[in-house]
């Protein structure tokens, strides 16, 4: 699908951030002969104010806009910066405040590649006729024999981000390029100083661009104080060992800061929004060999009829993990049984479910039904379920 | 695949340097290339032609020369203006009350707001109405014994209002208040007669009337011992420090002649174009206001609100089809505040943000005019339909 060799060159709009992978997808873009336009979107985020009352944030500054202008002058491309605040305000903090709400885990990153690139710039690209939107993102898209599209991780696994990209449709695969994905990292600086441009790398994908200062628990505290509500700190039987700050200040797994005292040292296994408890166990009971994940698609075109075999990512940065995997309600939601318990399965992050490099779904991982309490719950507890 | 054809209506933001006008500066780089301020031959030949163009915008204006300074362009205009009169003022006990108005270049209004903010001035802003018009009613009730300096923009550059220059001088004068207009967007067009104006101080940039970019002037009237915003040597009567730029100063004056020389014919075709503008954008295209006065109105000025459209894409998609536009005053941030000119007219944020100001020039067509009225009737259907995917 990189194929470029009619006439009429093809038009692509490519997301440019100032940092070197988008800076070097264009120069390639422009060197394999396609119209390229660059198109640098300005999203919401936290304001911070300097000393001569200028207000920035951490994302888009005045410095990466300049620095994204001044590629696209180099390679000789219109560029133009897209206000994508209120759209990314909308769709994406609301999100990552709601998620915390429900004391849930959020990857931003994957809602903001679903309704923000690939679709609201996605959809501006198309507007302006392009036949392709191309990202920075290290990942692959390859055309099988039946006409499908896959995502496949990128060459470089390291820095492999198929994870994040993982919601895409098929459609979006038919029109996006990644024209680094197929490079490791160090050719990607070489290509860089071969264009001239800046081979400064940009803050990973996973940070919280719309943080002023990269506290999520301080964000919460300003815009979803609710989400951070004292509470208990249970057992798993509902005995009481403590108090918790707010059940978004904790991720499962975690055993520093919580300021409990056992026996044996005791981690977060889980959280109960309803009751606003935080339940804690020992190292046994951290862990399980399945979850559940709703709001599934298939990017690879296929969904399956059965169970199949599949290595499964919990989380960005997690070693894919063997199981197997069983669609449920025709598909929209999937069981996962892992070979071996992980410990770390986050509600409210993607399960991406791959075939060797290739993506072939994700969900989002949903809370695990919890168990009866044995004893009633204080008078700390909340009103409403999530 | 290059855009097909290209029409360029942005003249508010720049015109291209008339040949003529380039011919004129030639000599100026690198035959007569003294200083103006040497006493040997060859700064001698510079201070020649410096004053010669000095002459000629004394011309133009019906001024002196002496009450001529050049500047680097219309910001620093503004900026000796407002600083220089105002400082002045204060100095010999006049007070230190500065009357502007909301829709005033930021050239105007910054240094205003930092007076007031820093240095114990006074500001107050007028009220205008919903066409931009500054009424000499509001400017008489306004005035007050230690208003030291009035500045009121000639022809806005947003929406292409014209303000009654001459009442509102002398108005201001009634009261011994200094009586300041930015012409940036006036000068080419409308007539520049400092007496017929009865201004004391008055804005020129070339680069808006066909002269090259980089320089200006002020008109400061006889008698009016400006302080210095910018301090030095004793250029320009110690009124703006800096060795001359001759070559641009010499395209200047060039420019301003040939303007002035061929205002008629050139305003007429104008505003012809910018009619035929008008009315294409107003019945092509659904939910659009024409934005500043009617009548009262820039011959090469037409500006519009374009409802429910993100100015900043429409632009984009206008540039992608070759026209060249503007959101009202040059923006490229992609973080558009609504434009405080439209606010101050009583236009809501949400209409702010679809503001599109086309200007046309001499070279412009009325075949250009219908290549454009389509583009933006095109590119609007376009985001009206992608907006609505995105209502929340």
């Amino acid at each position: 699908m990189t194929d470029n060799t009619s006439n009429t060159p093809k038009r692509v709009v490519v997301a440019m951030s100032g940092g070197v992978d988008s800076s070097v997808s264009a120069a390639l873009l422009v060197e394999q002969g396609y119209e390229v336009i660059g198109m640098m979107m300005k999203l919401w985020a936290e304001e911070t104010v300097d000393a001569s009352c200028n207000t920035h944030n951490r994302c888009c500054t005045p410095e990466q806009l300049d620095d994204a202008r001044r590629i696209a002058d180099k390679l000789g491309i219109p560029f133009y910066v897209l206000d994508t605040k209120d759209v990314f305000r909308a769709y994406i903090v609301e999100y990552f405040l709601d998620m915390h709400r429900k004391a849930l885990t959020p990857n931003p990153c994957i809602e903001c590649n679903r309704h923000i690139r690939f679709t609201w710039l996605y959809e501006n690209a198309r507007a302006i006729d392009a036949d392709y939107l191309a990202t920075g993102h290290y990942a692959r898209v390859t055309q099988d024999a039946d006409g499908t599209y896959q995502l496949r991780k990128g060459l470089d696994e390291a820095k492999d981000q198929s994870y994040v990209l993982s919601v895409l449709t098929q459609e979006h695969l038919a029109h996006t390029l990644f024209p680094i994905g197929g490079y490791p990292k160090p050719q990607v600086r070489e290509i860089a100083a071969r264009f001239g441009l800046p081979t400064a790398s940009k803050a990973d994908s996973q940070d919280l661009c719309f943080l002023g200062d990269g506290d999520y628990r301080r964000f919460l505290r300003e815009y979803a104080p609710e989400a951070l509500t004292p509470g208990q700190i249970v057992l798993q039987d509902g005995t009481p060992v403590g108090e918790h700050t707010g059940l978004a200040n904790y991720t499962v797994g975690q055993r520093k800061g919580l300021n409990v005292y056992g026996a044996v040292p005791l981690f977060v296994i889980d959280s109960d929004p309803a009751r606003n408890a935080l339940i804690v166990g020992p190292r046994e009971q951290l862990g399980s060999d399945d979850l559940t994940a709703h709001r599934v698609s298939w990017i690879s075109g296929h969904a399956p009829d059965g169970a199949i075999r599949a290595q499964v990512k919990i989380r960005y940065k997690s070693t894919p993990a063997d199981a197997w995997i069983t669609p449920l309600d025709d598909g929209e939601r999937v069981h996962i049984r892992f070979d071996n318990p992980l410990r770390d399965i986050t509600p409210g992050q993607g399960a991406v479910m791959y075939d060797g490099d290739r993506v072939l779904g994700a969900g989002i991982i949903e809370r695990r039904p919890q168990q009866a309490p044995e004893t009633q719950p204080s008078h700390l507890e909340t009103a409403s379920p999530a | 695949m290059p855009a097909p054809r290209t029409v360029y209506l942005d003249h508010s933001a720049s015109t291209p340097c008339d040949p003529q006008v380039v011919e004129a500066m030639m000599p100026y780089f690198s035959e007569v290339y003294g200083n103006s301020s040497s006493s040997h031959s060859f700064g001698r030949k510079a201070e020649m032609a410096i004053e010669d163009a000095r002459e000629s915008i004394a011309r133009v204006l019906n001024c002196k020369p002496t009450e001529i300074v050049f500047t680097s362009g219309g910001s620093e205009s503004d900026n000796l203006a407002v600083r220089g009169a105002g400082w002045m003022q204060r100095a010999h006990g006049k007070g230190a009350h500065l009357i502007t108005t909301p829709v005033e270049h930021s050239a105007v209004s910054a240094p205003i707001k930092q007076m007031a903010g820093l240095q114990g001035f006074k500001a107050t802003f007028l009220p205008v109405s919903s066409e931009a018009w500054v009424d000499p009613e509001d400017l008489a009730a306004h005035l007050r014994d230690d208003t030291a300096v009035v500045s009121v923009i000639y022809a806005n550059n947003e929406v292409g209002t014209v303000a009654p220059i001459p009442q509102l001088a002398a108005l201001a004068h009634t009261r011994g208040a200094l009586f300041h207009t930015d012409a940036v967007q006036a000068a080419g067009q409308l007539n520049l007669d400092v007496q017929a104006l009865g201004v004391d101080l008055m804005s020129l940039s070339a680069h808006k009337f066909y002269g090259p970019k980089g320089v200006g002037a002020l008109y400061i009237r006889d008698g009016l011992d400006l302080v210095s915003a910018q301090a030095g040597g004793s250029h320009e009567r110690g009124r703006r420090a800096g060795t001359h730029n001759t070559p641009f100063i010499v395209g200047m004056a060039k420019a301003l002649e040939i303007a002035h020389a061929e205002r008629e014919a050139r305003t007429a075709h104008y505003r012809a174009m910018r009619d035929l503008l008008i009315d294409g954008i107003l019945t092509r295209v659904p939910d659009v206001l024409l934005t500043g006065h009617r009548e009262q109105r820039l011959p090469s000025h037409a500006s519009f609100i374009v409802r429910g459209v993100d100015s900043s894409k429409l632009l984009m998609h206008l540039d992608m089809r070759g026209v060249a536009a503007s959101g009202g005053s040059a923006c490229k941030t992609g973080n558009p505040e609504p434009s405080g000119v439209l606010l101050a007219m009583g236009y809501s944020p949400e209409d702010a943000t679809g503001s599109l100001r086309l200007t046309v020039g001499h070279h412009t067509t009325a075949d250009d005019i219908t290549y454009a009225v389509e583009t933006v009737r095109a590119s609007v259907e376009k985001l009206r339909a992608l907006a609505k995917m995105f209502a929340s």
